[in-house]
């Protein structure tokens, strides 16, 4: 469009926000994985002897395996003996008990990246767990949260005090084998997130897990676990930054959800890695498994995602919808600009009866990006009378970047209904034309457009996250116009 | 207000306006007539700035400042108004929503404070009853599933919410019937103002029934072939445009 060459440039030069480095002294291993580095990590944490055992089974497992190929994605190989496993910052106890106890520094980087971790302010109503680098730094909310029976800990902190739900639950949902980054990630996780809700039990809160990577060369390996007993309730949200380094890194998570009888998670995801800058340079590889498994009976889990960070984003959260009459849905907005790349979607499997899913994907694609969704519908033989939608829009901005939909259908059973569609399309130079002889600025156009384009999935986010995903696709998309 | 001096523009080096001169005072209402093929149309893009069409040589002037050397949106802010033959679709973008932003870019740009969403809302609902349309109207996306008439009438309320210097309607009577005629009349009529000067492009002269011109301009083959007052439109009606020496071919639409 019309911008002129001296305004695109002035757009792209302002910078990713979050990109901060926090000066604090940190206790960082060496770079290198063997056996020794879990042992050490173990023993850091103080963990019980079951733990390192599944650690170090999950690693022996990671070592028989071959890196995965098949997504649209092109990078160089990972070493893993370039990485480190465990960064913390410095502190006097083990365990913060307060927030008076966190250090200052610390608090000051979530309130730059605008999530204040003291209870009076302004998220007031929504409980954050904070993790930085390796450890978690911060829970807000602990009592109200407790005294409604809720469980919303660092999952460091669960191993310890409530070793029998770790036990029963931890890799029910993600074995430690199921596939490559899930297998490093069950032998080296750091923390992340527990959350139980007790039978019957609405969590009187929004809760959120707020992850920050700080530490240069090191490897975020969380792990969150969420377990809703019957009848149960909880909206639960995750946001992501990353200070700019000129080295990708690595983020391998893995989120677990166990739904039972008649219970549902609502599960948000705003990612905002660092992408790299604009010659493709740096950013985090985002190499995540999430999956929940409805094995109650009316049981309902739905993913929605916010997808704008990352240089590359290999990610499918998943239902596994074993209970009668269970719902999956999956709400995903993925946006990928300058050299980012993106293979993203969903697995619907459908085991039980009268099962039923929704995909609505939406996939933005600026500048040279690679945006794919990838998605697989499965109908075991029992899942008699099964449904699923999906429908998945692509939309493109200028003629140098591609989207691709790679849509998978298994079906067992004959009863199964499956109903796909797809569009692709572009943001045209009338609907440019129109707002601009409006008066309305080439980038805020195009910003109003794709939010426009993604309305779908905001409106299944939580009220204030649905405003800050508008405002990040906004800075994502500067310099898409040129 | 308006002043169009030997302009001369091009599509991918097809050449389609061939030498323009044209000038509008504050408070007139000119038509622009002309077959099929004239460039009446391109004449209201090249004003709006649409990129597709390349000046090729000449000047425009608003008020003395040179059109030409402003953006789209700069020339919208300086008070142009289009109103398009056939505005485009942007889905799920409501039409509160866009409405309120190209206000508050207006209002911006004259250094005023942006409004918000409730006072922005009560302006809006008067304005829509202005051009018949029911306020329910605005929370659809952007003329996502209008009918026809639906989006002309929602051109008319953008002109009248941003109230332009000038204002270009670019064969806003097109597929309307007599009734949507009538209310989009009526819209443009209510646009009348003594510091405001339109300009009108059509291919028919039932819309200067509705809407009575102060000066008539036939356009042929790129230049301005005659000018008169509304007994002009009159004449073309009757008499076609033959007896100017203009072939025109098409008038099926």
């Amino acid at each position: 469009m019309a911008t002129t060459d001296n305004e695109v440039k002035e757009l792209i030069k302002r910078e990713y926000e979050h990109g901060f480095v926090t000066e604090i002294e940190s206790d960082t291993f060496e770079p290198g994985l063997n056996e020794d580095v879990i042992r050490r990590l173990s023993e850091i944490k103080q963990e019980p002897e079951f733990m390192l055992e599944w650690r170090l089974k999950a690693y022996r497992r990671w070592l028989d395996m071959e890196e995965p190929e098949w997504a649209h994605v092109d990078f160089p190989k990972v070493d893993y003996n370039d990485i480190s496993y465990y960064s913390a910052p410095k502190k006097k106890e083990d365990m913060p008990q307060s927030l008076d106890e966190v250090d200052p520094e610390l608090l000051r980087t979530y309130e730059k990246l605008g999530i204040p971790l003291h209870e009076r302010a302004k998220l007031a109503g929504v409980a954050v767990d904070a993790v930085f680098d390796s450890v978690s730094v911060a829970t807000t909310f602990k009592e109200p949260l407790e005294k409604a029976g809720v469980i919303f800990c660092p999952i460091s902190e669960a191993v310890h005090k409530h070793p029998e739900l770790i036990k029963k639950y931890l890799g029910s949902v993600v074995p430690a084998g199921d596939n490559y980054f899930a297998a490093l990630n069950s032998a080296v996780f750091s923390d992340g997130s527990f959350v139980y809700i007790p039978k019957g039990v609405r969590c009187p809160m929004e809760l959120s897990t707020y992850f920050r990577i700080n530490a240069a060369n090191t490897g975020q390996f969380e792990r969150t676990l969420i377990v809703a007993e019957e009848g149960s309730y909880v909206s639960y949200l995750e946001g992501c930054t990353a200070p700019m380094r000129d080295e990708n890194q690595l983020h391998a998570a893995v989120v677990e959800i166990v739904v039972l009888d008649d219970a549902q998670v609502k599960y948000s995801t705003v990612q905002n890695w660092y992408p790299g800058d604009e010659h493709g340079k740096g950013g985090i590889y985002n190499f995540v498994t999430k999956r929940a498994a409805c094995i109650g009976k009316n049981s309902k889990v739905s993913w929605t995602q916010v997808e704008t960070g990352s240089a590359i984003t290999w990610k499918y959260p998943s239902c596994v919808l074993r209970g009668e009459n269970s719902v999956g849905e999956f709400y995903s907005v993925a946006l990928t600009h300058n050299h980012q790349q993106a293979d993203t979607g969903t697995k619907m499997i459908h085991l039980g009866k009268n099962t039923r899913s929704t995909i609505i994907s939406k996939g933005i694609s600026a500048g040279r990006s690679s945006n794919a969704y990838r998605g697989l519908v499965k109908f075991g033989p029992a899942a008699d009378g099964a449904r699923n939608f999906t429908q998945c829009d692509s939309l493109l901005i200028g003629d140098r970047c591609g989207a691709h939909t790679f849509p998978y259908i298994e079906s067992k059973n004959k009863s199964a209904i499956v109903e796909h569609e797809a569009t692709t399309s572009k943001v045209s130079d009338e609907q440019m034309f129109l707002c601009r002889q409006r008066g309305i600025d080439p980038e805020q156009a195009v910003s109003m457009i794709v939010n426009g384009f993604c309305k779908e999935v905001f409106k299944e986010l939580p009220m204030e996250f649905a405003v800050e995903a508008g405002k990040l696709l906004e800075v994502s998309l500067e310099g898409s116009v040129g | 207000m308006l002043s169009i001096k030997n302009l001369h523009a091009s599509v991918e080096d097809k050449a389609i306006l061939k030498g323009i001169n044209l000038d509008i005072k504050p408070g007139e209402v000119h038509a622009i007539m002309g077959p099929n093929g004239s460039g009446k149309s391109t004449l209201s893009q090249v004003l709006a700035g649409n990129e597709a069409f390349e000046v090729t040589s000449g000047e425009v002037t608003l008020n003395g400042e040179n059109l030409l050397d402003l953006a789209i949106e700069e020339r919208a802010r300086e008070g142009v108004f289009l109103a398009f033959q056939y505005p485009v679709e942007i889905p799920g973008v409501s039409n509160l929503q866009f409405l309120r932003t190209a206000v508050n870019a207006m209002r911006k740009h004259r250094g005023e404070e942006e409004m918000n969403a409730a006072e922005f809302m009560k302006q809006a609902k008067e304005v829509s009853k202005q051009v018949d349309l029911d306020p329910s109207f605005l929370k659809r996306g952007v003329n996502e599933d209008f009918s026809g008439g639906e989006k002309k009438r929602n051109e008319i309320m953008q002109a009248l919410l941003l109230q332009p210097k000038l204002a270009i309607l670019d064969e806003t009577d097109s597929g309307l019937d007599i009734d949507a005629l009538q209310v989009v009349s009526n819209g443009v009529n209510a646009l009348r103002a003594e510091d405001r000067a339109i300009l009108m492009v059509t291919h028919y002269q039932r819309l200067l029934n509705h809407i009575v011109p102060d000066y008539v301009h036939v356009l042929a083959g790129g230049r301005i072939v005659k000018s008169g007052g509304r007994e002009l439109a009159l004449e073309l009606e009757e008499r076609g445009y033959g007896w100017l020496g203009i072939n025109d071919e098409d008038t099926s639409n």
